[in-house]
């Protein structure tokens, strides 16, 4: 009995030490605003690039919950974050129209491709048009079997995915055997796309900061306007959800769309890929 | 990344103590302790109480709480997400993405396993003992707790089987706690996080450093339940 209890309070004091460590983890004081993002801001490691500089001038800690841009937005009417940073411009005007949002500010825009396979690229960017392109591409799937893997999760990328195909007029993609709803982050559609040697659509971004993990993949349809894809970040309204830190989300807007900010996106990603991964357009 | 070179990234990010992993591990024993130790505070005397008394409705209250063995742990995370998002009815505690939020689901996750195998183990002690101690003037807490120590080994391993079902929880405490770096990350969600950008070596080290928590916790736990074998 008495070794049992040792044993007890052995545990217990561990637990008790892990209790203490997790504490002191986080700075005590100090305020701290939770931003709901897409995790291809998250994913790419641009805010953990930028983010330390604004915790650091502010003392503002930001608690970044990366999710797809669909639910980024939920958990944005619900209140339960202060500020999102995400790409779906129709979605992001309806936020600030019915009140969620207080206002949307351009912060900066990478831009989508097409991944197919290796080898299909000659295939689908022969075609002059993105409208060719997808039919060169889906008359490719339908003969050789392969799948087109879609994001599913109503994130920006996903909601971009479906404006796109409707280029293919009265064209029920979604409904076709090769259409792969997969209901994941930008990150697992990727994985799951190289494993399956299939099409997606990504941004560039997270692509490039992948690519060495996509073996099976490359750009299969690139450069198209209709490929552009710009982030706006909308703090969470005050009068509908009183308890948000609308003062400390105000200095994050003012700290995304400042003159130095914008510029250090613009050199993200440069040493490692050569090229940008976003450019910055806050004017 | 080799399974090898895995192995030796995560001792050697162990040795060095690394922020960023210590952060994830740290957080990671806290949910698990505190929400294992809440789940056994309720889970004991509850299954002790469903496998020594019968009142009416024993058998619906049994049934409900099977159920909750087998409950899909991402479900009650969404229950636990959707009762402390400040539009629910919880909001005003501001929980929502932190470790009271992970620990309060994991909490629901686990006591029914806790119950449910605490019950099926004093169920399993000799009545007849029970009878005796009543006989001989025992109160029902009393005879309870006898009937616990004497069920102890079922009653370690219903909470063996908590802890396997807290440390291994992904579903939940991604969508409670939002898998925050150095707040709310735990080893599993670190996990997905890491698979979900490609990184499967660092994504494996972690595994394997789950694993041996896993095991060594288990190893301690088996430690208590065989001497108590031995000294039967």
């Amino acid at each position: 009995m008495k070794r049992v209890l040792m044993a007890v309070v052995l545990i217990l004091a561990l637990l008790v030490a892990g209790c203490q460590q997790g504490e002191n983890g986080a700075p005590a004081e100090g305020e701290s605003l939770i931003l709901a993002t897409t995790t291809s801001t998250y994913d790419s490691g641009l805010l953990d690039y930028l983010l330390p500089e604004f915790e650091e001038a502010n003392n503002i800690e930001v608690d970044v919950i990366a999710v797809g841009t669909g639910q980024a937005i939920e958990i944005g009417k619900s209140g339960d974050c202060d500020i999102i940073l995400v790409h779906a411009r129709e979605l992001e005007d309806q936020f600030v129209a019915e009140g969620y949002g207080t206002q949307r500010w351009d912060v900066m825009y990478n831009d989508y491709v097409y991944l197919g396979p290796k080898g299909t690229a000659e295939i689908v960017a022969a075609s002059g048009s993105l409208k060719e392109a997808l039919e060169a591409m889906v008359e490719y799937m339908e003969a050789e079997g392969i799948n087109f893997v879609s994001r599913g999760d109503n994130s920006g990328t996903h909601t971009k995915e479906k404006n796109l195909w409707a280029l293919l007029e009265g064209r029920d993609v979604e409904s076709e055997d090769w259409y792969l709803s997969i209901g994941q982050g930008m990150g697992d559609t990727l994985v799951a796309a190289n494993e399956m040697q299939a099409f997606t659509l990504t941004d560039r971004g997270t692509y490039l900061a992948m690519q060495d993990n996509l073996p099976n993949l490359e750009i299969v349809f690139e450069g198209d306007e209709n490929l552009f894809n710009p982030y706006g970040i909308i703090p969470v309204n005050p009068k509908k959800h009183p308890h948000v830190k609308h003062e400390a989300a105000m200095k994050l807007v003012e700290f995304f769309i400042s003159d130095e900010i914008q510029a250090k996106i613009g050199q993200f990603g440069t040493e490692d890929f050569g090229q940008p991964l976003f450019f910055p357009n806050a004017r | 990344m080799s399974l090898l070179a895995s192995l030796q990234e995560a001792i050697y990010l162990l040795v060095t103590r690394d922020p960023y992993v210590m952060d994830i591990i740290m957080v990671s024993l806290n949910v698990t302790g505190v929400a294992l130790i809440l789940s056994t505070l309720v889970g004991v005397p509850l299954g002790a109480f469903l496998g020594l008394t019968d009142f009416p409705g024993k058998p619906i209250v049994t049934a409900l709480l099977y159920t909750g063995m087998g409950f899909p742990p991402v479900v009650i995370g969404l229950f636990t997400f959707l009762l402390l998002s400040s539009v629910g009815p919880l909001g005003h505690l501001g929980w929502l993405f932190s470790v009271k939020a992970m620990i309060m689901a994991q909490t629901i996750i686990a006591f029914p396993l806790v119950a449910g195998f605490t019950m099926a183990a004093v169920m399993a002690v000799d009545q007849n003992l029970i009878q005796q101690l009543k006989a001989l003037g025992a109160t029902r807490a009393q005879a309870a707790w006898a009937a616990i120590k004497e069920a102890r080994i079922g009653v370690l391993v219903s909470i063996i089987a908590g802890f396997g079902g807290i440390i291994s929880e992904v579903g939940a405490v991604m969508l409670v706690g939002g898998n925050i770096e150095g707040k709310t990350r735990v080893l599993t969600t670190a996990i997905v996080l890491e698979t979900r950008k490609g990184n499967f070596g660092v994504a494996i080290v972690f595994g394997i450093i789950l694993l041996a928590i896993t095991f060594l916790a288990n190893l301690a736990m088996l430690q208590l339940q065989e001497r108590d074998l031995f000294a039967r």
